[in-house]
């Protein structure tokens, strides 16, 4: 296999009118022969901006190296050092703006795939069955983690890995958090790719509960006093979804992107058999640009509707990824961009029957620095559709922060953490991810577990 | 897995189970609920704890077969497992946290409907404990759909059981019951806790706004997650949007917008499911619990 240097070797994916009917995995990923050959294009810098660029710092020039040479298992180990969820991360990290936004390749010509080089290691690591390395020492000190998400999960790996004894509780019937009930199954497969990442967590010796909401079950007073837990792990994300405050939105047939991907993504709704129901709407307006709107948008399409997708701002202000736009699009999702809604029509019955929306135009720069939009007036028209779903981002639950004396949150509801250690207001408890961040990216909440495994460890190891 | 140590028919299509869940039975409190599964793909399905205790590590519920998921519900046996059981979820009733003191010089009406009989019996049976006699009106549409009698007069002051059809008891909606009970006897209550099918807490708030009583309601919408997650539970309360997952599920029932929240009951309810309460209720079926849509 030949290539130029200067340009990816293209990944195989599903056709676009294909997948639009189908809930399987849209890319492909590489086969080996394929991973080789953009493996050597690296020209393993010395001082490794892909590195810097890396939330959780993977030796990416390293594992490349690996892969180079054929020797995909010792790449694995490499890329375990430093992640536990490395086929989610290979799928859902936004590479474009962290490793593979800063390396050298990119300059002339396009960056090294290092994101489906890591998902193609992860997942012969896994058909190989391949599990990373767990602590030879323990500890005899236990960690309680509060959440099975990215931050969760890392935290636990790594402290895990370090010789803790862990346990991680989970609200939700099934552990993986926004990776099982958020991200859908067509981006992240969650048999074949969320649950192995999970049992290699496992497999470091890590306890998972399900079923225990803390703040409701158990605080976390009672971990620490009562349970014998020496430190705790706050990863609980942030989950409670937004609405816009316009009327109509009670109507039957407004759904927050949470309730639709959830019935879809955990509870299996897609899936006829199904004993939870989805409502499968004709014509569908997902109402925000993000991430998680893609992904409202077409799980829609993929239940049969026409779907548009309703931004105030333009194109260039989607907050959603590049690849994720370019793939709505492909599969046929209609934008209508400068387009703000401003109520939602309901029929005598109480069902959605239309969304009246007005014209947008870009004004000056707000706070957020992105151009202010500013309503055209008179603008004002009503689109046919019979589901919204509305997709303006989430906040932290104050499930935990409000029963948990002594722990600080800002006027958002996020928890007071520091940055580098994860440390809170709270003696013993750290925090990190989406419950302090606010609703942010799976490699960030990654990011901060692992800089709060590194805090416990230097807590546990003072105490 | 969730071992259940007792499982009993109540009464047609009634059961009450008593499940082991340890964490539960050790934090939950009178007006919380929990979720439970049957299996790995089950429904995630709220039900109000009727009952528990700490000692045993056990919690008491009671359900009404209503559709597959309450069917799958149905056939599990004493020995048998939930797959999942999570709670305790939304909070306590607001009596939990009010000084026994100033609770003993209240007078306390419970009105529960059918099955609200069972999430009204552990504020009676907690308010008993602490040495306050509540009068308790329970309505049934017939006798034998009756629940919990025993056990509820064991704990009430005055217990006062009617029944639409006039079957059992005094005859007649709970709503009657009240009127008797302040207009014609002239007995007076300080608040009323009313639990049952949506339309019935909504003539419950109609007649109680007459004689100027509070009233606080249990709601019991829509839920995925119960722990704010999906906001499918959404409802108003005095023009604001409020979750009755964690907001609630009690609500002041005078400012609750029920016509909206009846509207939302409908949203995934089926041709099938409504034919289902149909035959199951025969003559009794009259669709306005709001629950199941009616004949339509």
């Amino acid at each position: 296999m030949q290539t130029d240097v200067l340009t990816k070797v293209p990944v195989r994916e599903q056709d676009a009118k294909e997948r639009a009917a189908n809930f399987d995995e849209v890319c492909l990923g590489y086969n080996k022969e394929e991973a080789m050959c953009e493996a050597s294009r690296c020209i393993n810098c010395k001082n490794a901006q892909c590195i810097k660029g890396c939330p959780v710092a993977i030796n990416i020039p390293a594992f490349i190296e690996k892969v180079k040479d054929g020797d995909i298992g010792a790449a694995y180990q490499v890329i375990s050092e430093a992640s536990a969820l490395p086929a989610v991360c290979g799928r859902v990290c936004p590479q474009e703006s962290q490793c593979e936004g800063k390396c050298i390749r990119g300059i002339k010509g396009e960056p090294i795939s290092i994101g489906k080089l890591e998902r193609f290691v992860a997942d012969w690591a896994r058909e190989n069955h391949i599990k990373p390395e767990g602590a030879a020492v323990k500890k005899g000190k236990k960690v309680a983690v509060i959440g099975s998400g990215p931050s969760g999960l890392t935290c636990a790996g790594d402290l895990a890995k370090m010789g803790y004894d862990v346990t991680i509780f989970e609200a939700l019937h099934e552990p993986g958090g926004v990776l099982v009930y958020g991200i859908p199954e067509f981006r992240l497969p969650k048999r074949d790719v969320v649950a192995k990442e999970i049992e290699n967590v496992k497999s470091l010796g890590v306890r998972i509960e399900t079923n225990v909401v803390i703040g409701k079950s158990v605080t976390i007073d009672e971990l620490l006093t009562e349970e014998g837990f020496s430190a705790v792990f706050i990863g609980s994300g942030a989950g409670l979804p937004k609405f816009m405050g316009i009327p109509g939105e009670q109507a039957n047939g407004v759904f927050s992107a949470n309730e639709y991907l959830t019935r879809s993504n955990l509870m299996k709704a897609f899936d006829e058999e199904s004993n939870t129901p989805i409502m499968r709407g004709r014509k569908v307006a997902v109402v925000g640009g993000g991430n998680v709107a893609m992904d409202a948008a077409r799980t829609a399409l993929r239940l049969g509707a026409e779907v548009h997708i309703v931004y105030r701002r333009s194109e260039e202000e989607l907050p959603a990824r590049v690849e994720e736009v370019h793939h709505a699009k492909e599969e046929g999702i209609i934008f209508d961009l400068l387009t703000n809604p401003v109520e939602i029509l309901e029929d005598e019955n109480g069902w959605v029957c239309g969304i009246k929306c007005v014209r947008m135009e870009l004004g000056e720069p707000d706070a957020s620095g992105r151009r202010r939009p500013v309503v055209i007036e008179g603008s004002e028209f009503t689109m046919d559709v019979d589901t919204v779903i509305m997709s303006l981002g989430t906040s932290p639950n104050p499930l935990i922060s409000s029963t948990t004396k002594g722990l600080e949150v800002n006027k958002y509801q996020c928890i007071v953490a520091d940055e580098e250690s994860g440390r809170t207001t709270k003696e013993g408890v750290y925090a990190g991810g989406d419950a302090v961040t606010g609703a942010a990216t799976v490699i960030l909440a990654m990011g901060a577990g692992k800089a709060a495994a590194k805090g416990i460890d230097e807590y546990l190891s003072k105490a | 897995m969730y071992k259940i140590l007792k499982a009993e028919e109540l009464t047609a299509n009634i059961y009450l189970m008593v499940v082991e869940a340890p964490r539960v039975a050790k934090s939950c409190q009178p007006g919380q609920f929990v979720i439970v599964r049957t299996d790995e793909d089950g429904e995630r399905i709220p039900l109000t704890i009727c009952d528990y205790d700490r000692a045993a590590g056990t919690v008491t519920i009671v359900f009404q077969v209503v559709g597959a998921a309450t069917e799958m519900m149905r056939r599990l046996q004493t020995g048998d497992s939930f797959h999942d059981f999570v709670g305790p979820l939304g909070r306590p009733s607001e009596l939990i946290g009010e000084d026994t003191e100033s609770l003993r010089r209240k007078k306390i009406l419970f009105v529960a409907g059918g099955l609200g009989t069972a999430p009204v019996y552990p504020q009676v049976k907690w308010l008993h404990e602490q040495g306050v006699d509540a009068d308790v009106i329970v309505g049934a549409k017939t006798k034998d759909l009756l629940i919990m009698e025993e056990e509820m007069k064991a704990v009430a002051g005055n217990l006062f059981i009617t029944t639409d059809d006039g079957s059992y008891g005094r005859s007649g909606m709970v709503t009657k019951v009240i009127d008797d009970l302040i207009g014609g006897e002239g007995r007076q209550y300080d608040v009323c806790i009313a639990i049952g099918p949506m339309i019935m807490m909504k003539f419950v708030c109609l007649t109680t706004a007459k004689y100027d009583l509070p009233t606080v309601v249990s709601m019991n919408p829509i839920m995925v997650d119960g722990t704010g997650m999906c906001g499918a539970c959404r409802l108003t309360v005095d023009g604001e949007v409020k979750f009755a997952c964690v907001d609630g599920p009690e609500f002041d029932g005078h400012k609750v917008d029920f016509d909206q929240a009846m509207k939302r009951q409908q949203i995934y309810k089926t041709k099938e499911g409504r034919a289902f309460l149909k035959a199951q209720e025969g003559s009794t079926h009259h669709g306005g619990c709001g629950n199941c849509g009616g004949n339509d």
